[in-house]
């Protein structure tokens, strides 16, 4: 911008005219002062969002502090800790912990299939088949959310898929055997904590995919090979080099996994028991039971898990590998 | 990573990333078959015929028609106005350096990073605090904001690859500021845009926890899919209709696909 100072002052007419007119003079000042120009085109999107977004969620937040009257159900809009209280009871923090527990196992499930899948479209893929890999993971990632929960009903339900396909294998006793067990069982898979786990599973899995691949892209291949003339096994390799360099990406991907799994109420209320998630107590508290604080105070939770789950991910050095 | 060019994969790689790719594919293409199937009562398999009855069925549903009609021009609209909002910030980020810069990134990025069911309880008590009624405009709301990111994403990307050089030639050739958008900055971002818009539409098409708490009484094709799920009425027109949403969002994908594959990486890591 401040070119013109090295510059001899013109002496020569500019090449054209200016071209004059609001026009011409709206350029202008916009070249003369880039500040305003950028304050203009900040100024939709950050009232849009500020208003709009963060707006809903201060608004959200502040009803968390007020508290319900229990006998005439309105709610009662002055400042008292009473809703957290209210959180605090054991069936809510029962709720708490099952969805905690389900986003940990889900996020290691995921990490565990996505690897392979990543480490060869990151490795071993070339040309055409680093594009099939790449569009094998992004179709099913923007595939319909509700089509792939409707796939799995399909799959889990007790005349479905699956039960024929461990008939056809003579499986049928190791089927019944895992349903007769307490906590994961349940009358079939598409009703118990089995079926939600694997669904959460299949649906958050590209979530990871791509951001180990992008991590596992960035380790020299030279790293590899020095590894192996230094004498270590492919495991040992995996181990102590490719592993820790891909833990970013890792870390990465979970933030999706147990942030999705944290706020979801849609699969474990078709696929499922009928004990809740913290989304689904979310969904009901401000639906039938019409208790607006305490399902914004029960948002608050995954707000505060996710704020530090990021902290510690920064500290690792995740956000480099999103 | 070139010294691996020759090498192949050890089996058991292989077969672990074959299986896990499997995994994400059969149980979508499990919909098709069974959008041919003769069974209307239960889910059973194998199906016990095949028939392209119910093709005809869930034509002549109006209801189905009406969501479908509601899912686009909410689309359209929230993509509209994401491409506005998206790229403005874009330009703004990737052209220059100010403070609070990182504050606007994360801004952006919020509303997809926290978990829909926040965002979507924050915008129904905001109305009800507001006191506003449930209409197309509050569905419309919820989705530009979160299909935002996802413009945002794609230019920023493009931005970041095109050079600011140009556009000095461009100011240097006497071409004015609009003149050099029009000419200069636009054919260069034009692609990156239309990704950006078609992968907008498929997430707008595609969301069902914002909305159910923007909707109200009204269906989009989601939340008339969610209704199905919860309380089936007629099985195998759901089966029709996963199909076809299965069809309609795979196209832009596909075409996003194409638009971005040399350079932008990951045209949709934003969703």
């Amino acid at each position: 911008m401040s070119v013109d100072v090295t510059m001899p002052r013109a002496t020569a007419p500019a090449i054209l005219p200016g071209s004059g007119g609001m026009r011409g003079a709206l350029s202008d000042l916009f070249w003369r002062r880039p500040q305003l120009l950028l304050l203009l085109m900040l100024l939709p999107p950050v009232l849009w969002l500020g208003i709009v977004y963060i707006g809903s969620l201060f608004a959200l937040l502040a009803q968390s502090f007020f508290s319900i009257d229990e006998y005439s159900g309105l709610i009662n809009r002055q400042f008292t800790l009473k809703t957290y209280g209210d959180l605090l009871q054991a069936a809510n923090l029962d709720i708490i912990l099952r969805t905690v527990t389900m986003a940990a196992l889900v996020t290691l499930a995921s990490a565990v299939v996505a690897f392979p899948i990543a480490y060869y479209a990151a490795r071993y893929a070339r040309g055409r088949w680093k594009a099939l890999f790449y569009l094998g993971v992004m179709l099913p990632l923007w595939s319909s959310y509700l089509v792939k929960i409707y796939a799995w009903k399909l799959i889990l339900a007790k005349e479905g898929i699956l039960t024929w396909l461990f008939a056809k294998l003579h499986l049928l006793w190791l089927l019944d055997g895992w349903l007769s067990l307490p906590v994961v069982g349940g009358n079939s898979l598409s009703v118990s904590f089995t079926g939600t786990f694997i669904v959460f599973v299949y649906v958050w899995l590209p979530f990871m995919i791509l951001p180990v691949q992008a991590a596992l892209e960035r380790v020299p291949g030279n790293l590899v090979e020095a590894s192996s003339d230094l004498g270590a096994s492919p495991g040992q390799t995996f181990r102590n080099v490719l592993f820790p360099l891909a833990l970013p990406g890792i870390v990465a991907g979970s933030i999706f996994t147990f942030s999705l799994t944290l706020g979801d109420y849609i699969i474990p209320q078709i696929i499922g028991t009928s004990r809740l998630f913290i989304g689904q107590a979310v969904y009901s508290q401000q639906g039938t039971a019409g208790n607006i604080p305490l399902a914004a105070a029960f948002t608050v939770v995954p707000i505060v898990i996710m704020g530090f789950y990021l902290w510690g991910a920064k500290r690792m050095g995740a956000f480099d590998a999103l | 990573m070139r010294s691996d060019r020759g090498q192949s994969a050890p089996l058991g790689l292989k077969i672990a990333a074959a299986s896990g790719l499997l995994f994400l594919h059969l149980p979508i293409l499990l919909i098709f078959v069974y959008a041919f199937t003769t069974e209307e009562k239960s889910f059973v398999w194998p199906p016990p015929g095949l028939t392209t009855q119910w093709f005809a069925v869930t034509w002549n549903r109006p209801d189905v028609w009406e969501a479908l009609s509601l899912s686009v021009r909410v689309a359209a609209i929230s993509t509209a106005i994401a491409l506005v909002l998206g790229t403005l910030c874009a330009a703004a980020v990737s052209r220059t350096k100010f403070f609070g810069r990182e504050t606007i990134s994360l801004l952006v990025i919020l509303p997809i990073a926290l978990p829909g069911i926040i965002t979507g309880i924050a915008l129904r008590s905001a109305f009800s605090l507001a006191d506003i009624p449930f209409s197309f405009w509050t569905i419309v709301l919820g989705h530009a904001t979160f299909c935002v990111v996802v413009v945002y994403n794609n230019a920023v990307a493009r931005f970041r690859r095109t050079s600011g050089s140009m556009i000095e030639a461009s100011m240097d050739l006497g071409a004015d500021g609009f003149q050099t958008f029009r000419h200069v900055v636009l054919p260069n971002i034009a692609t990156a845009l239309l990704a950006g818009g078609m992968l907008a539409f498929a997430l707008s098409f595609d969301e069902v926890i914002v909305t159910t708490f923007t909707a109200g009484q009204q269906q989009t094709v989601p939340i008339w899919m969610l209704e199905e799920l919860i309380r089936p009425r007629q099985r195998p027109v759901t089966n029709v209709v996963a199909m076809v949403v299965v069809l309609v969002t795979l196209l832009p994908i596909l075409f996003a696909y194409y638009l971005t594959r040399d350079g932008d990486q990951i045209a949709g890591s934003g969703k």
